[in-house]
């Protein structure tokens, strides 16, 4: 909040400098190093994946991938059903994402540009939300989708996750300062009402916000676990996350290469997308940080 | 799960802008219908606004967490009715061995993912933020581990931790050292699934702390500088204490993280997950909850271990506020 304006101008994406020293070569070999560590998994997952179940548990594990990705894969999307999964999955991220940024900017736009009775306390409650870890809430849940007979349904896990606090207190701090308050009384002035505020105005302000909180929350859905795993069952309907799962605790087989495979249909759609927009990422984890 | 945490940087909600300006360029109202829809849109509509979020959580956060509390005191079967018990779960949770041993686990495999992880995104920022070659590709490289998801990064670890055939031991024989039981002892296991959270969020962080670095102004590492500050001695007494505020968010947000540990431990005991492990040696409050409310089916006591979670995180809440509190005293403030 104390740097504003230098935030305003690098906000999504373009970097700021800041110290001009110069890295040595010291720098670039630890850097290589943290790049390594960070890549050699992923690396190996495709790897593991392109192997044969009994090469795959064997000493020493390859380095190099080898000739059976295809049918790997071949064999996750038929017979273990990953193809199903793949698109429960987009399924939910989706509609988890469209929906947060949809009443995120809603809300965010009302806690930081329109008055109202109790605003201010409102919004410490949404912060004080994101405190609260979700095993407080999964007991309860759970019965309750067990009473609508919601077990294995998506909607069970869509649900409660329509809107998030830190969706609502991201737009909000964006908006504060991108939207000028002179605009919406202008287009009052007009004699425009809420919703064509919002569309005409709200909307095409906030859209770069939009966009970053939409990826994130889209990573964060796609990648959730915890209430997946127990809102549905690898054998019903489930995402990648709880059919891995299944797959890893063996219900279905026990070849570790269809089960790396999985892995690997898992993490590539994400992957794809940090590699084409990996800088709008970065750029949206890092103002969402100097701004809280 | 961070990024659902990451806004709270200090807690508190930062102040509202004045809320006048609005209200003062308010037009004269029109007569009639359009008057009084307008009048209605203007104290209405914020309300609407903010009505999704306080619904969705009065529904999906708010009941479920009384009625946790609720359902602590009780016993209460899957499908069952609930039978009164008051404080009952929690006694019982506080002569369970289990318990104390979950609650441990939590602590121990927090310790060691938070602390080195922070130490390593720090350095890491440190590095990120030199003029640099490739500096869109080190920053993306050193994220694409948060672009996995938990189940995925676990599955590759257990393998690579695999005791007769991981990757992980091969190369400990190579330097001559005897491979390590990754699975069922306690210390290696429980590094083996910090290794799994570190690698997941170092790179996160790291980028938080390179945003909060590039904020610290130029002319303290010029005044540093002229002082004679080596390059170390400026990390240390200007870049550590300008960028406290983030760091001390970070080490909140890893906490939180850190006390609801759930997948990791799960999915790298296999089919022992639920357990963690066949010694319980890496089973975490989250299993142990999960473990009572799912398998054994005492709904009531897997309630209290939920609402105990809730108590520690209210403690550390606390804890965090005296730090502060003695902080800002230090300082004169």
């Amino acid at each position: 909040m104390t740097h504003t304006t230098l935030d305003r101008k690098r906000r999504f994406g373009r970097p700021a400098a800041g110290r001009q020293h110069h890295a040595g070569p010291l720098t670039y070999v630890l850097l290589g190093l943290a790049a390594l560590v960070s890549l050699f998994p992923l690396y190996w997952n495709l790897v593991a994946a392109s192997h044969s179940g009994e090469r795959v548990v064997e000493a020493p594990a390859p380095l190099l991938p080898g000739p059976r990705l295809f049918d790997n894969l071949t064999f996750a999307w038929n017979q273990v059903d990953m193809g199903e999964a793949l698109i429960n999955t987009t399924v939910v991220a989706g509609l988890v994402a469209v929906s947060t940024v949809l009443f995120s900017t809603l809300a965010g736009f009302a806690f930081a540009k329109l008055p109202f009775r109790g605003r201010n306390a409102m919004l410490a409650l949404v912060v004080a939300t994101m405190t609260i870890p979700p095993q407080l809430s999964v007991i309860p849940l759970y019965r309750i989708i067990t009473d609508l007979g919601w077990v294995d349904q998506l909607q069970s896990v869509v649900l409660p996750s329509l809107v998030a606090a830190f969706g609502v207190f991201f737009m909000r701090q964006y908006l504060i300062e991108a939207l000028p308050v002179e605009l919406v009384e202008a287009a009052r002035m007009d004699g425009a009402h809420s919703l064509r505020i919002i569309w005409h105005v709200v909307f095409p302000v906030a859209r770069p916000a939009m966009a970053v909180l939409g990826m994130l929350v889209f990573v964060q859905a796609w990648n959730d676990f915890f209430w997946p795993f127990i809102a549905l069952t690898p054998d019903g309907n489930p995402t990648l996350q709880v059919a891995l799962a299944g797959l890893g605790a063996g219900n279905h087989t026990v070849d570790q290469a269809v089960v790396l495979t999985g892995a690997l249909i898992s993490t590539l759609p994400l992957l794809l997308v940090f590699a084409v927009l990996g800088k709008h990422i970065v750029g949206g984890i890092t103002s969402g940080a100097v701004k809280s | 799960m961070a990024t659902s945490l990451r806004a709270a940087a200090d807690g508190t909600p930062p102040p509202a802008p004045p809320s006048s300006p609005t209200r003062r360029s308010t037009p004269p109202p029109p007569s009639g219908w359009r008057s009084r829809f307008y009048r209605w849109d203007l104290r209405l509509s914020p309300y609407a606004f903010v009505s999704p979020f306080f619904l969705t959580f009065a529904a999906f956060g708010l009941f479920p967490l009384l009625y946790t509390g609720w359902l602590s005191l009780h016993r209460v079967e899957l499908g069952g009715d609930a039978e009164w018990k008051g404080l009952d779960n929690y006694a019982n949770l506080a002569d369970s061995e289990f318990f104390w041993n979950a609650l441990a686990n939590t602590f121990t495999i927090g310790v060691i993912s938070t602390v080195p992880q922070l130490l390593m995104a720090l350095g890491l920022a440190h590095l990120l933020n030199y003029k640099l070659r490739g500096r869109g590709f080190f920053r993306v490289a050193v994220l694409a581990p948060y672009a996995t998801s938990i189940a995925a990064a676990t599955l590759v670890f257990a393998q690579l931790f695999n005791t007769d055939y991981g990757l992980i031991n091969t190369v400990l024989g190579w330097v001559g050292f005897d491979p390590v039981d990754w699975e069922s002892s306690k210390w290696p296991s429980q590094i083996a699934i910090s290794t799994i959270v570190i690698w997941r969020w170092t790179g996160y962080n790291a980028l938080i702390y390179l945003a909060a670095m590039q904020a610290v102004p130029q002319d303290l590492y010029e005044a540093a500088a002229l002082d004679g500050a080596s390059r170390w001695r400026q990390f240390v007494s200007v870049t550590i204490p300008s960028i406290r505020p983030t760091i001390l968010f970070t080490i909140i947000v890893s906490t939180i993280g850190a006390t609801q540990l759930f997948g990791e431990p799960m999915i790298f005991g296999g089919s022992l997950g639920v357990s963690g492990g066949s010694g319980n040696q890496f089973q975490t409050l989250s299993l142990l909850m999960y473990e009572k409310g799912w398998v054994t089916g005492a709904l009531g006591q897997a309630s209290a271990i939920a609402w105990v979670m809730l108590l520690l995180l209210l403690l550390i809440g606390a804890v965090r506020m005296l730090f502060a509190r003695a902080n800002r005293k230090k300082l004169g403030a």
